[in-house]
């Protein structure tokens, strides 16, 4: 009965969420360069371009945005959780770049392989992950504590050499791999048929599945570590669980898409000021805007220069700069302790 | 209520290879209020942490109603330790009563809603700390004082008959304290928890608790009932100064003053 007001005040803006959701995914793919007629939608089968378009090009495309999207808010939002800091996301603390270094490698190597219909540049990049992930809690576990600041430095600068080494990589490279890794890093989101969304659907699924499993724990992270310690979270495991969904999440958005900024940092916020901190309630918003979010970005991606397309990260980091500062800025967010 | 609840026999810790903790020895009874005095880095702190199991390891046997430490999981031991840290600064953005629900975390499951039960808890917790009129206010718009009754009261919710709590009133203005220092003795004695408290307030340890312990350079130098504390034999060992008593105006207690030089 106390609590019936918050829960009341959530219920408004989960609604809204979920109704943007709906009318993103079902506008996005008939807005584009040629507006898709409706019987074409209908018809699949006839084969005629406009429904190929629709449902070669445009459907798995906003398939890809929403998963994308998903993936990293959603990644971003445990990485806060974990750091208790607003400024941990995949990117800063070097997760993307070990994503992006990995599947530089595997394309500079001119590898192709898969495991279990799993496509190996998204194996590579999941590896990549998981590799900065250890790399930045090794640094910070050498010098002893869990300290956050330690952990972001050492994220910034596993960023810094990974981003290097791709450069590297990069330049070490034919003319057409050297294109392909550029054009990649870029973020985009550009796919044709539903290959690459079955490859990365179970990368998104599983790893939001253990985030929606760990709801409690992650509040009680956000408390801080020693209280969750006494509430009884085994907080190591739990890290280790959380550092593997959100590797999942990122090396299987990342492999495909490339690095796309800022969704990871402005989404999560977002959806805390219109939540609440509650994970159990965040986790599906942060999902749900994710999703839409990304997929609205790329629809702009797609037409603002129309018949040329703008990939999305530059669309991502463009509205993430001044996020940024707005961030640093605003009063709200300070006063819910956001910062 | 006789009934050893924590078994504290040669315990140790160190941290780096630099001892935290020599040799405790302590039993602590069911229902007692125990205060934890001693100087800046004494191991006051550590210990707390120790029993807790923030901090891992250490030589030496500790029991938690009568079963070794190391057999508790994290969760089995939440419900019979609650832990209220030093104010940290740095507080996350949830309301009062999503704070204190997540008391509740050793009851629930991962994909169980908090149920009657759990509600009950919560209420009942910020009944005792007098703070149900701003359970939807969010944690950062509180002040100090306000903040620690949250978390104490999240503690209580936590459902675990022992609190360890690390300098509750530090950071309080006296109308708080006060508060605190009521409501834990209103825990302790009408709810019957065991209250382990660190504190550097002498004279409150001395009107609150019945025993103290005293530790200094990780070592007990003290132990026992808070009347044989008060006297610069066993002041001067622990803090390396002596100080002024005076009687306490209501039970004849004898309580420090400052001097004037």
């Amino acid at each position: 009965m106390m609590n019936t007001g918050s829960r009341h005040n959530r219920l408004i803006p989960m609604a809204l969420l979920f109704v943007l959701a709906i009318i993103v995914f079902s506008c996005a793919p008939i807005v584009g360069m040629n507006t898709i007629p409706l019987s074409a939608v209908l018809h699949p089968a006839s084969g005629g371009m406009e429904s190929n378009i629709f449902w070669k090009i445009r459907i798995p495309r906003v398939c890809i945005s929403f998963l994308a999207g998903a993936g990293l808010a959603v990644s971003g939002m445990a990485f806060q959780a974990m750091f208790r800091n607003p400024l941990a996301t995949p990117f800063t603390l070097g997760v993307a770049s070990g994503a992006s270094l990995g599947a530089a490698i595997y394309v500079r190597l001119g590898l192709v392989f898969s495991v279990l219909g799993i496509s190996g540049i998204s194996i590579a990049s999941f590896a990549g992950a998981i590799l900065s992930i250890l790399l930045v809690y090794g640094l910070t576990r050498a010098r002893r504590g869990f300290s956050t600041a330690t952990m972001l430095l050492a994220g910034v600068a596993i960023s810094f050499f990974f981003s290097s080494v791709i450069l590297f990589t990069q330049y070490m490279s034919d003319f057409s791999q050297s294109f392909r890794i550029l054009r990649w890093l870029m973020g985009g989101l550009e796919v044709v048929g539903f290959e690459s969304v079955l490859n990365m659907a179970p990368f998104v699924i599983s790893g939001s599945a253990i985030i929606i499993y760990m709801t409690y724990e992650l509040n009680l992270l956000m408390t801080g570590e020693e209280i969750a310690i006494s509430r009884g979270v085994s907080v190591w495991r739990t890290k280790k669980i959380l550092f593997f969904a959100t590797s999942l999440m990122v090396g299987g958005v990342v492999s495909i898409c490339g690095p796309i900024g800022f969704v990871g940092m402005m989404v999560p916020h977002i959806c805390r000021l219109l939540i609440g901190a509650d994970h159990r309630y965040l986790t599906p918003a942060t999902l749900l805007f994710g999703g839409a979010f990304l997929t609205l970005c790329d629809m702009l991606a797609r037409t603002l220069i129309a018949p040329a397309e703008i990939p999305v990260g530059i669309i991502t980091a463009l509205l993430g700069g001044p996020f940024f500062i707005w961030l640093l800025l605003g009063k709200t967010s300070s006063k819910r302790g956001i910062i | 209520m006789e009934n050893t609840i924590i078994e504290i026999v040669e315990f140790s810790f160190s941290i780096n290879s630099r001892a935290i903790l020599k040799d405790i020895s302590l039993s602590i009874k069911e229902g007692e209020y125990i205060s934890i005095v001693g100087p800046n880095g004494a191991g006051k702190t550590t210990l707390l942490k120790c029993l807790d199991r923030i901090h891992k390891g250490g030589n030496g046997d500790i029991r938690i109603a009568g079963k070794p430490l190391d057999k508790y999981s994290q969760k089995e031991l939440a419900q019979k330790l609650s832990y209220v840290p030093q104010a940290d600064g740095r507080i996350s953005p949830f309301t009062v009563y999503e704070f204190v629900m997540m008391g509740r975390y050793p009851h629930l499951s991962p994909f169980s809603s908090p149920g009657k039960r759990d509600e009950d808890a919560v209420h009942d917790a910020l009944d005792i700390t007098g703070i149900s009129e701003f359970s939807e206010r969010l944690l950062p718009t509180l002040s100090g004082g306000e903040r620690q009754k949250v978390f104490i009261a999240a503690a209580l919710a936590q459902g675990a008959k022992v609190l360890l709590l690390d300098e509750p009133t530090t950071f309080l203005d006296p109308k708080h304290q006060a508060d605190v220092h009521r409501l834990l003795e209103r825990a302790n004695r009408e709810r019957g928890f065991t209250v382990l408290s660190v504190t550097h307030d002498i004279n409150n340890a001395i009107l609150t608790s019945r025993r103290i312990l005293a530790l200094k350079d990780g070592a007990v130098v003290f132990c026992g009932p808070a009347d044989k504390f008060m006297n610069n034999e066993i002041l001067y060992k622990i803090y390396e100064k002596s100080f002024l008593f005076v009687k306490h105006p209501q039970t004849g207690k004898a309580i420090t003053v400052p001097e004037v030089p």
